[in-house]
């Protein structure tokens, strides 16, 4: 009989407009203290939460905070700017060499410019760097009053550090280090059993520097008794040979016409 | 306040009724004598006591006058505020929360928002006046001011408090609603002299709209001024004083016919003031603004007061006859004061509109002519029968009292449930086919 | 409500000045008949009306100043509310152009004509008006209390009352029977464009 009376009830002229009337009032009431009915973002003061890959203009990466132009990972190789489709990067390389963040002597860019107001945040110039040196940022506002000058980014603007880049991209940043950190680490390793083997003999050593250079070649496992093939696999050609004091001017003869193909 | 006293005595003969009455006496008394309570009075006295007869009737008129007119405008200023945040909460969005005054500390300028209503009055005083060369300059002045003196003159007669009334007439609904029926002239006039055949038709159809609901209006009011016996606004909240087996009061809202009176004067006075889902003489999709489009600046503000000062005149005489005016509703609450009671159920009234129209889509102009005319005024008549009815039956005591109630109720919702299958026959409930 | 004494019967104790009393008499009938007159004389339809709907409002100043408050808050509903209306609908929708009527007379014996005829019928009202003795009540009546005139309507006075709700419920239902049969009639050839045609209901 309730039932009946409660169904009768629901169906009466007028009990949409007290449902619709509910529905509202549930809204206005949850809207205090429920995270679903207050779905507004208080930008600025709430920032959004960004996807990771989310990207827009590069920036430059910098191995120490402390010393921004001295540890840049870039060496002025000048592949971005030529891969760049629309030439926004403009790089003049030093004429002296400075210690990088290995210790190594290593030229690095005297100007690195990019044209934001030309950028098209396509990220070749990521996928083309063969040093991890250049990745995408993830700023957003960086209005400025001025069209021209202020939207040309120099290497002062672009070089932040590598914690920077750890907490925009932490997964790609954690294997970008990881890879960086092995190739190091081989790289270390081949330069202990040259410089063993030189210790040695002086024959063995062009051998082992052949070996070393194809140990070095490849990522992953490393096959010594074949040649070095200029393959470029898709995140990274061959990787950095300068740590190896002895190879290091064959090995750059040699990686960089496959690199440049 | 006798006869309302006596009339719960003879309702019920039982012992701690009378009990409850007399206690309930003594509060009101109390009440009726205490210092909060007359505050405002004593403070008018204050400033006019030392003048000579004629001279203090005049300057306490005026001082009612400018304090109504003071403290409904700022009401007006803060009622725009407190719509457009509640109707952003029932929307999932804060409203507006970031106008604030600049120079004060502490607040990073932003005031949750308080500062909106300030910033709309500058932006509107501070808009270019434009008024088109082909309209009729004088109706196209006149018509904002006619309106809203209209809707001023609308405030004389409603009792904000136990002493409050400004005007005290003996036929002061009927004052209420020739003043309100006013207001309809300025429509015409703002639609008439714009020049432009748009504003002209849709001064018509707001004319349309504004004379179909007079008559649910004034017909939801008759069984009102039955049972009180009385046109005058103070004599009709003191019909529904008392409480009955002392807790529950005898507003009138609380019997079968009052709560359909209610329902019904509620819906009209919403179709009155022009506001959602009734707003088609101002919606931007109709016709530009209708009847307003060819104002600007202050203008069209003072349009909008005028249509607020509507909007809290009618909950004002809503409160009065339905509500019991600035009565508590329990004895023991008779100790806040009563201009007190009245703001809270104003305000309750004024949320009841700002809440419907969050909700409720818009009516076409059919749809709310037809309701008009074909449902609420049949409603209405039938509803001065059951009035008619509980009048005559106001000895029935005892088990007869569930059987009044019983058939009141089976009164006022047979013609209901009846007249809403017939107007509906035919109209499916609509169902919805998504593409899959 | 007997006890409440209402702002008209404090201000009526105060002025108990005749003169008073006759100064704003004669400014109300200023008010209400010269409204009326310019009403008459204006070009503008529109303006006419409304200057009429200003005369009616000044009636109901008079209402007022008889201390007849029921009777003064009728006729602003009734006439400023609902006439108004009726008289600016009818004007609306029967205008053939929008061009002002003008108001020149035919010829000069028509004017001397209608100066004589209204001159006349002037003088016959005032004569009888001023040539009767009017009985002056000895006691200062009591204003009307809207109890007492409901009573009085359905009792001594029903059958005027009766009569009146079927005169309106006849006219009602003529115009009613008036309008559909002439739309009816008229389907065909009615441009579009009536604003406020509504279904009858």
């Amino acid at each position: 009989m309730f039932i009946r009376v409660h169904l009768w009830l629901t169906k009466m002229l007028g009990s949409g407009l007290i449902q619709g009337l509910a529905v509202t009032a549930k809204n206005l009431v949850g809207s205090f203290h429920d995270p679903l009915r207050f779905t507004t973002l208080e930008y600025p003061e709430q920032q959004p939460k960004l996807p990771e890959n989310y990207r827009n203009f590069p920036f430059l990466v910098t191995e120490n905070a402390g010393d921004p132009m001295g540890t840049l990972r870039c060496v002025a190789c000048q592949i971005c700017e030529k891969e760049c489709p629309p030439q926004c990067i403009y790089i003049e390389k030093s004429k002296d060499k400075k210690p990088d963040a290995t210790g190594r002597m290593q030229i690095y860019p005297a100007v690195f410019d990019i044209d934001t107001s030309v950028c098209m945040s396509c990220q070749i110039c990521v996928e083309v760097c063969p040093f991890d040196a250049i990745k995408m940022d993830q700023v957003f506002e960086i209005a400025t009053t001025d069209r021209f000058s202020a939207l040309l980014l120099r290497r002062e603007q672009l070089a932040k550090p590598n914690e920077y880049y750890h907490s925009i991209h932490p997964t790609e940043a954690t294997e970008v280090d990881a890879r960086l950190a092995a190739e190091r680490k081989v790289a270390e390793e081949k330069a202990k059993a040259a410089a063993a083997a030189k210790a040695t003999a002086p024959k063995p050593a062009a051998n082992a520097a052949v070996a070393g250079l194809a140990e070095a070649g490849r990522p992953g496992p490393a096959t010594p008794a074949t040649k070095p093939i200029p393959a470029p696999t898709p995140p990274q050609p061959a990787s950095s040979n300068p740590a190896q004091p002895p190879a290091a001017p064959s090995a750059e003869a040699e990686n960089s016409p496959p690199a440049a193909a | 306040m006798s006869v309302a006293l006596s009339a719960c005595v003879a309702t019920s003969a039982s012992e701690w009724n009378v009990r409850v009455a007399i206690a309930a006496k003594h509060l009101l008394a109390a009440a009726a004598e205490s210092r909060l309570e007359r505050l405002p009075i004593t403070a008018r006295d204050f400033f006019t006591q030392w003048l000579p007869d004629p001279w203090r009737w005049l300057v306490n008129s005026l001082i009612g006058i400018v304090a109504i007119v003071v403290v409904f405008a700022s009401l007006f200023a803060v009622l725009t505020l407190v719509e457009r945040k509640v109707l952003g909460r029932v929307q999932n969005r804060p409203g507006p929360n970031r106008t604030g005054l600049p120079f004060l500390p502490f607040t990073e300028g932003r005031m949750f928002g308080l500062g909106q209503p300030l910033a709309d009055g500058i932006k509107m005083l501070t808009k270019e006046d434009i008024v088109p060369r082909a309209a009729d300059q004088v109706l196209h002045f006149l018509a904002p001011v006619a309106l809203l003196a209209f809707s001023i003159l609308t405030f004389a007669v409603i009792p904000f408090g136990r002493n409050l009334v400004p005007l005290a007439l003996d036929a002061g609904v009927l004052y209420f609603f020739a003043a309100g029926a006013a207001t309809e002239l300025a429509v015409f006039m703002a639609g008439w002299a714009s020049r432009n055949k748009y504003s002209l038709l849709a001064a018509m159809r707001a004319l349309a709209q504004l004379i179909s609901y007079e008559l649910p209006l004034l017909l939801s009011i008759v069984p009102v001024v039955m049972l009180a016996g009385s046109l005058s606004t103070g004599g009709i909240v003191e019909a529904q004083g008392g409480w009955k087996w002392g807790f529950v009061p005898h507003w009138h809202v609380l019997t079968p016919w009052g709560f359909a009176a209610f329902i019904i004067f509620f819906i009209s006075s919403l179709a009155e003031s022009n506001r959602s889902p009734f707003d088609l003489p101002e919606a931007e999709s109709e016709l530009i603004a209708g009847h307003l489009t060819e104002y600007s600046g202050f203008k069209y503000a003072l349009f909008f007061m005028a249509e607020y000062f509507g909007m809290c005149a009618l909950s004002g005489m809503g409160v009065t006859l339905f509500l019991g005016g600035w009565q508590a509703p329990c004895p023991f609450l008779e100790i806040i004061p009563s201009y007190v009671w009245f703001t809270v159920k104003l305000l309750t009234l004024l949320l009841g509109f700002i809440w419907i129209r969050a909700t409720f889509p818009r009516l076409r102009i059919d749809q709310l002519t037809r309701l008009a005319w074909k449902f609420l005024v049949p409603l209405a008549l039938f509803n001065i029968g059951v009035a008619a009815f509980w009048s005559r039956t106001h000895d029935w005591a005892g088990p007869l009292q569930l059987a009044r109630w019983a058939i009141a109720l089976v009164l006022v919702v047979a013609p209901f449930v009846l007249i809403g299958r017939k107007l509906s026959a035919g109209i499916a409930p609509r169902t919805y086919r998504y593409a899959t | 409500m007997h006890g409440r004494r209402t702002a008209f019967a404090f201000i009526e104790s105060r002025i108990e000045n005749r003169k008073s009393k006759m100064i704003a008499l004669a400014l109300i009938a200023l008010v209400t008949l010269g409204a009326a007159a310019i009403a008459m004389s204006l070009r503008n339809l529109i303006h006419s009306a409304l200057l009429l709907i200003g005369s009616w409002a000044g009636v109901a100043a008079f209402y007022l100043w008889a201390g007849a408050e029921f009777v003064a808050f009728a006729q602003v509903l009734v006439y400023v509310g609902a006439v108004s209306m009726v008289v600016l609908f009818a004007v609306l929708l029967t205008r053939q152009s929008r061009a002002e009527l003008t108001l020149t007379p035919d010829s000069y014996r028509r004017v001397i004509a209608a100066i004589v005829t209204g001159g006349a019928v002037l003088g016959v009202l005032l004569g009888a008006v001023l040539s009767t003795e009017l009985k002056v009540a000895n006691a200062k009546p009591l204003p009307p209390i809207v109890s007492v005139l409901g009573r009085d309507l359905m009792g001594p006075y029903a059958g005027a009352l009766l009569i009146v709700g079927v005169v309106l419920t006849v006219a009602l239902l003529g115009a009613v029977v008036i309008a559909s049969t002439e739309r009816d009639s008229t389907r065909g050839a009615r441009s579009p464009g009536g604003p406020a045609t509504e279904d009858a209901p």
